[in-house]
């Protein structure tokens, strides 16, 4: 099925030599960190996990989100789901492969990664992270590669695949459980020692993975002859809001505990993240930047009238997307590390070098989804042409 | 993961039939002779169930007298002098009362000799470390025989959790080359430096304990860092905590801390 | 099968090629290496011999240094008992490197020869000697 990915518009090749060039420059950028140490970033001794943490915890949630369609159609039997289903696996797998690559890019000593292997430690959590990531990874791309070859023979997918799609559903809630677990069971970090982190996780994980779903199905279906579908498109669009709500409620919830406990060391990394502490307030703007696109965000999604408008939809996922991304990605890492264990304040803003490997991370994941999708998507319009 | 004498001679010897033209050695050497050879500790080695420190800050009264301490310990562990604040690397270091009990600071009407002390902090060399919880591949681990938290520098794969971990900021990344941020004739050639990407801290001197010395810093600090097992209850580190008021550093998260302040001037006790 | 003509020539090519380092050297003497042990510190021993026979540390060393590092760094043993039984101190600074202290013509001799580059000294410091 990969050959079809050989062949296409020129727009498709442009679209993949920008995206192999972005991870050039990456590579580049990254071999200079492999060179001279991760001081070419912006971490320090007391802000020492960043970027590369936080977009590999953000993307965890990506990949989770693939049950949002998983359960409902093969559970519920949601037809609607039908044609869909295979995007969001086939993102899964790009972004599971994302999370592994800022995982080595955050690494000190990234060849000896195996020694994470060759000394196995059940009691770290990051051992659990590797299981389920690497199984989850596995799942996805046997499941998804094995249905999609049934759709395009035009037969039903291998028995043995359903056990295998079942096996799926508790393994993507486990991947996001444990990667909160990271966070959540460290003492003396307040902001992370929290109960409802891996519930917040979840539930933004399962708002801004399918919301960047939904941009991807309205864009296959721009640039393609396969439609996705209006009615899977809405339908996810209802999951997105209603889990958003989830997600805000669960945040009031944290501010909720830690400001009328009034406990210091709990407010300090509320106060920092949004108003500055002493004057050190570098990611006030982008915190409010967050909460103001998740406030748009769900103004439009609650009204399912706007909704029902793909443009409208479109803007929403965006914002919803974007603002995710800035409080996971980025202001949940840092605020677990400000103020620091002595109650100071070291500030971090990721560097240049530190941004393009990230962005190489990123590109090295939209081919790889590229490709999985174009292979997808000629299955999908050869399907149509036979129905036709 | 420690091999035993066995263990060890298969190894060796299944990798020595794997070399090629090698296999006479076994038959010379292997069996008979290897069979003899044997590791063990020093018989200078100081023992103790667990060690620990007891720090009397009223016998630190200067600037030098903290510097010393410092010195002693960083000069003889080749730890860099990274030029870049955000790249501190730091195995001991002086600390404010704010800084050093965030937990209970926030007291503005307190006593203004106590906010003004200065503290010395180094690893606490936990009974429950959380760094060792979290390592993911034992680079980090309590010593079973005497309770020092140790850092492999060999295994440790710069993943940082630990840094994330630890309450009280003891652990220091290389984010740059050490080697050009230590003066060529402060080396010490008898101790290695670190590479980049390896976290590292205090080791409480396991190779001067080894070979039957106090840690340097103890050694250097006329008094003010008593060293010994806080499981022997005969032991003088003991007795001062039985004698003096001491206070631990977040001992509310349970990691059991083992470095005991005394804040000293009156007797508590 | 198409194209086999092509195929089969092209394989032809390649297998040549690759082994072009082989079939040129085939039947020559290879290059020796000779480390030395011309120290001072060698020199001075009544016996010249490394805490094993030489052919076991020839083809050992790594796995010894490797179990060497893992008891003094984890288990605290830092005597070994070699197999004629005397007792060294283990330490690569303080034990090897004091008598092999030509690092250049020890060490990185064979290493170059066998293109292998242990990592070792990036934190271990060399001996005087090789500081230039």
């Amino acid at each position: 099925m990969l050959e079809k990915a050989l062949s296409g518009s020129n727009r498709y090749w442009a679209w993949i030599f920008f995206l192999l060039a972005v991870i050039g420059v990456g590579f580049i950028a990254y071999m200079k960190q492999l060179n001279e140490g991760l001081g070419i970033t912006g971490l320090s001794r007391d802000v020492s996990w960043g970027l590369y943490i936080g977009q590999f915890t953000f993307l965890v949630g990506v990949a989770a989100s693939a049950v949002m369609l998983v359960i409902p159609y093969y559970l519920h039997d949601f037809k609607k789901f039908g044609k869909i289903v295979i995007l969001g696996e086939f993102l899964a797998v790009s972004a599971v492969i994302m999370c592994v690559l800022f995982i080595m890019a955050d690494m000190g000593q990234p060849m000896r990664v195996a020694n994470i292997l060759l000394h196995p430690t059940p009691g770290s959590i990051v051992f659990w992270d590797v299981v389920v990531l690497n199984g989850y990874l596995l799942l996805n791309l046997i499941i998804g590669w094995t249905t999609l070859g049934a759709d395009r023979k035009g037969v039903k997918p291998p028995d043995w695949v359903k056990p295998l799609i079942y096996l799926s559903i508790p393994w993507a809630v486990s991947i996001h459980t444990v990667t909160a677990f990271l966070y959540a069971g460290i003492p003396g970090r307040h902001f992370w020692l929290t109960a409802v982190m891996a519930a917040r996780f979840l539930a933004s994980a399962f708002a801004g993975g399918p919301a960047l779903l939904i941009i991807l199905a309205l864009l296959v279906r721009k640039f393609s002859k396969f439609d996705p579908g209006t009615e899977a498109i809405q339908a996810i669009g209802k999951i997105v809001t209603y889990a958003m709500f989830a997600n805000v409620f669960l945040l009031g919830l944290e501010f909720f505990t830690a400001f009328y406990s009034n406990i210091p060391g709990h407010m300090h990394p509320f106060q920092y993240l949004y108003a500055g502490i002493d004057g050190h307030d570098k990611l006030v703007p982008l915190m409010w930047t967050s909460s103001i696109l998740a406030v748009v965000a769900l103004a439009i999604l609650v009204f399912p009238n706007l909704r029902r408008n793909e443009g409208i939809l479109a803007f929403a996922c965006v914002a919803l997307f974007s603002s995710l991304w800035i409080d996971k990605g980025f202001g949940l890492i840092i605020g677990g590390f400000v103020p620091n264990m002595f109650e100071g304040v070291t500030e971090y803003w990721p560097t240049m070098l530190e941004a393009l490997i990230t962005l190489g991370v990123w590109a090295t994941g939209f081919l790889l989804l590229t490709v999985l999708y174009k292979v997808a998507i000629a299955v999908r319009e050869e399907d149509a042409a036979v129905e036709h | 993961m420690s091999m035993n004498r066995r263990q060890f001679i298969t190894v060796a010897g299944i990798s020595t039939v794997l070399g090629v033209g090698s296999a006479s050695v076994i038959i010379g050497l292997g069996k008979s002779s290897l069979e003899a050879a044997q590791i063990s500790p020093d018989p200078r080695a100081l023992k103790a169930k667990r060690w620990g420190f007891v720090v009397d800050v009223s016998k630190l009264a200067s600037d030098e007298d903290y510097r010393k301490c410092i010195d002693a310990c960083h000069d003889i562990h080749n730890v860099p002098n990274n030029p870049n604040p955000m790249h501190e690397v730091k195995w001991i270091w002086k600390d404010t009362y704010e800084h050093t009990f965030p937990n209970v600071a926030e007291d503005k009407i307190m006593n203004v000799e106590l906010q003004e002390k200065n503290f010395l902090l180094f690893c606490n060399h936990c009974a429950n470390p959380a760094c060792v919880r979290v390592c993911p591949t034992k680079a980090t681990f309590k010593r079973k025989s005497d309770g020092i938290v140790m850092q492999d520098m060999h295994r440790c794969i710069g993943c940082r959790f630990c840094m994330a971990a630890c309450p009280f900021g003891a652990r220091s990344f290389n984010y740059v080359d050490p080697r050009p941020n230590i003066a060529k004739e402060k080396q010490n050639k008898t101790f290695p430096t670190r590479m980049i990407g390896v976290v590292e801290k205090c080791t409480a001197c396991y190779e001067r304990l080894a070979i039957g010395q106090q840690p340097a810093c103890a050694e250097a600090s006329n008094g003010a860092i008593v060293f010994g097992d806080l499981e022997d209850p005969d032991s003088e580190i003991r007795k001062l905590i039985s004698e003096k008021y001491t206070i631990r550093r977040k001992p509310e998260l349970g990691t059991q801390p083992g470095i005991y302040y005394v804040i000293g001037g009156g007797e508590h006790a | 099968m198409y194209n086999s003509g092509k195929i089969i020539a092209g394989l032809v090519v390649f297998f040549i090629l690759a082994t072009m380092p082989f079939l040129l050297n085939l039947g020559k003497a290879s290059a020796k290496v000779e480390t030395s042990i011309d120290t001072p510190e060698i020199n001075a021993l009544p016996v010249k011999q490394c805490v094993e026979p030489k052919e076991f540390m020839r083809s050992e060393h790594m796995q010894l240094l490797n179990e060497w590092r893992d008891q003094v760094v984890r288990n605290g043993n830092r005597i070994y008992e070699s197999s004629n039984g005397n007792q060294y101190t283990i330490s690569l600074q303080n034990s090897c490197m004091k008598c092999h202290s030509n690092k250049k013509e020890f060490c990185d001799k064979c290493h170059n020869y066998m293109a292998v580059k242990p990592y070792c000294w990036t934190c271990h410091i060399e001996p005087k000697e090789n500081k230039s």
